[in-house]
């Protein structure tokens, strides 16, 4: 029998032919691929079809959850908990809330771009198949992988290498689950 | 129009002959070499002389309260404050740097922008102390913020010291933050480079298991970008928040409207000068002067150049209204900075600040390193003389000649912002040896080689 793998991966040793590579697998059908760089490429970006993410949705209601937040606490001590009357101001004086608010808006903002960052990321991830290939320690260091997995419909063992090899790799292997 | 891409890729930038392979080399062999310089061990050691001074300094005030400062009605915001001041003010250059240069789309920051940053970080917890230790009793210091609690009271949020508390506590998470996401591709590097086994298990747990997957690099891209657009307001507010401590009072020569954007230029200046005092001296001992060019430090100049302008403008401005406004106090103000106890540190203020920046308007004197690192330490020093005059003579002369008295620092104040330079150092040079001091992505981005060539679309 043989050993079930996560996937095929083909290395380049420069950008233009990993978003060719990408635009080539993408044009012959297949869906589930992933690209592997030591820096991000805006023109995978589109060859891959990722443009759309979640993530300004995230910050905008953290932002808004925030800024919620820090008003309404700041009117909760100084109208209900705790009026005091400082200079003969007004108990919900709003002019002075506004600096806090707006901090809190920021800070929860910022937390929830990093934090989405990393859920739509699903960071950490301590173990991934990818690295099992012994090379792929250079997708931090100057080398491009093209990876096409193995749930996609069209993978099929010899022909996706076949394919991959039309694509001039330096090297293509298998991508150990 | 036909050209118009390549206004966006100045192609000079770095020095030409780097591949991907031999910047992450360089950048990652300053952390994963067994040999550190000499000179490293003598930095570190200052910083961690200095630290021990500081932990010295603020032992005894634990022990004795605030009393072993200079502090005596009416001047009781002294050092502290200043320096507090003083390293926010700092701190500010990182932000620009990383946050308003990236939407700016200037990409010569990209092997700035990652020591900038930790230099923000260290110099904003170097800020932090002061207000804290200044506090009379520090451990009590989780009351500044809300927290349901058995006394019945809670943080008076029309004041702008509570203002601070959540502007500054806000810029350390953010920055923290920003430089954390900033670091998890070149923290990947690092833990596949790397042969030490805990060195990688340690950097492997850091980098979070990033692989450099696009979809991740396209939710990180998105991330960056809108960490850059939160940070940007914030730093600007910060400052401005910082002024209002002063502003909201009603002392002569603190009461006025244009503070805010007054302290925030010199914010800039005083951070562009720490950034090339560090980036002069960093580039020549790890001859990365291919990497951090005299473009950099050009540009890191102009930048100076330009906000001193502003704070120039700013101190005649100060002068003016004071004179225009017609208020006996606001002019009294001016007249006993100019002439009083505190002329010398006025007109050493002026000098620094002002004069002696003029310099910069040559290019010689911009593409000389040296000359650039003695014109940072000026501005330094100038900037530092700028919020003590602004403090302890304001507070020292206000209305009534009555309750004046002249502020005299103690040698606690002086180990205690002398410490607080050993704690930077401490955690820069830490820094130093154990990050990558420049971001080895995004300078991977800076070469010709990552552009990747298109066919023309028809």
């Amino acid at each position: 029998m043989i050993k079930p793998i996560y996937g095929l991966m083909a290395e380049f040793d420069n950008p233009t032919a990993l978003v060719e590579a990408a635009r080539a697998a993408r044009e012959k059908g297949y869906r589930k691929l992933d690209a592997y760089s030591p820096f991000p490429i805006e023109e995978l970006t589109d060859a891959l079809h990722l443009h759309h993410n979640k993530l300004p949705l995230i910050v905008l209601l953290g932002g808004i959850i925030g800024g919620l937040a820090g008003y309404l606490l700041q009117y909760y001590v100084t109208v209900v908990y705790f009026p005091i009357n400082v200079a003969g101001r007004p108990l919900h004086s709003w002019p002075s809330y506004i600096i806090i608010t707006f901090e809190m808006t920021i800070l929860l903002a910022s937390i929830s771009a990093v934090l989405g960052m990393l859920a739509l990321c699903g960071l950490p991830m301590p173990y991934h198949p990818t690295f099992n290939v012994p090379r792929f320690a250079l997708a931090s260091r100057n080398r491009f992988f093209l990876c096409i997995e193995a749930r996609d419909p069209l993978f099929d063992r010899a022909r996706t290498i076949e394919f991959l090899e039309t694509l001039k790799p330096r090297e293509v292997s298998e991508v150990a689950p | 129009m036909a050209d118009e891409p390549n206004v966006h890729r100045p192609k000079t930038i770095i020095a030409p002959g780097y591949t991907f392979g031999t910047v992450t080399d360089q950048i990652a062999s300053v952390v994963l070499t067994k040999r550190t310089p000499v000179i490293w061990y003598v930095s570190f050691g200052a910083g961690l002389v200095l630290l021990l001074l500081f932990l010295l300094a603020v032992g005894v005030l634990f022990a004795k309260g605030t009393g072993i400062w200079g502090l005596r009605t009416p001047v009781m915001w002294g050092f502290a404050i200043t320096n507090f001041v003083w390293w926010i003010g700092i701190g500010h250059a990182g932000t620009l740097i990383s946050a308003i240069l990236l939407l700016l789309n200037q990409s010569w920051r990209n092997s700035i922008n990652r020591f900038a940053e930790a230099m923000t970080l260290f110099a904003v917890a170097c800020a932090g102390v002061f207000p804290v230790l200044h506090l009379g009793r520090p451990w009590l210091a989780y009351w500044l913020f809300p927290y349901p609690n058995t006394m019945g009271v809670q943080p008076n949020f029309r004041s702008p010291l509570v203002w601070d508390v959540f502007a500054v506590s806000t810029y350390a998470t953010v920055s923290l933050m920003f430089w954390f996401v900033g670091l998890m591709p070149d923290l990947a590097t690092l833990r596949d480079r790397t042969h030490n086994r805990f060195a990688r298990f340690a950097y492997g747990i850091l980098a979070m298991g990033w692989r450099g997957s696009a979809r991740h690099w396209s939710v990180y891209e998105t991330a960056s970008l809108l960490l850059a657009g939160l940070a940007t307001p914030l730093v600007l507010s910060v400052h401005t928040v910082v002024s209002f401590d002063f502003t909201i009072a009603i002392v002569p020569g603190w009461h006025t409207t244009f503070l805010p954007p007054y302290f925030v230029a010199g914010a800039i200046y005083s951070g562009f000068a720490m950034v090339l005092a560090l980036a002069i001296p960093l580039r020549s001992v790890y001859g990365l002067q291919g990497l951090i060019t005299d473009r950099h430090l050009d540009n890191s100049a102009k930048v100076m150049l330009a906000t001193g302008l502003i704070v120039a403008y700013a101190y005649i401005l100060e002068t003016f209204s004071a004179w225009y406004g017609g208020n006996t106090y606001e002019q009294a103000m001016v007249w006993h900075r100019m002439t009083g106890p505190y002329a010398v540190s006025y007109w050493s203020l002026m000098l620094c600040n002002i004069l002696a920046p003029q310099a910069l308007w040559f290019k010689k004197v911009r593409s000389r390193p040296v000359f650039l690192f003695i014109s940072a330490i000026v501005v330094l020093v100038g900037m530092w003389l700028e919020r003590y005059v602004i403090i302890v003579s304001s507070l020292a002369q206000d209305f009534l000649p009555s309750s004046w008295s002249i502020f005299h620092a103690t040698r606690w104040d002086w180990f205690t912002y002398i410490g607080t330079i050993g704690l930077f150092l401490f955690l820069f040079f830490l820094f130093i040896r154990l990050l990558p001091m420049i971001s080895i992505f995004e300078v991977r981005t800076l070469l010709p080689a990552a552009k990747v060539e298109e066919e023309v679309e028809s």
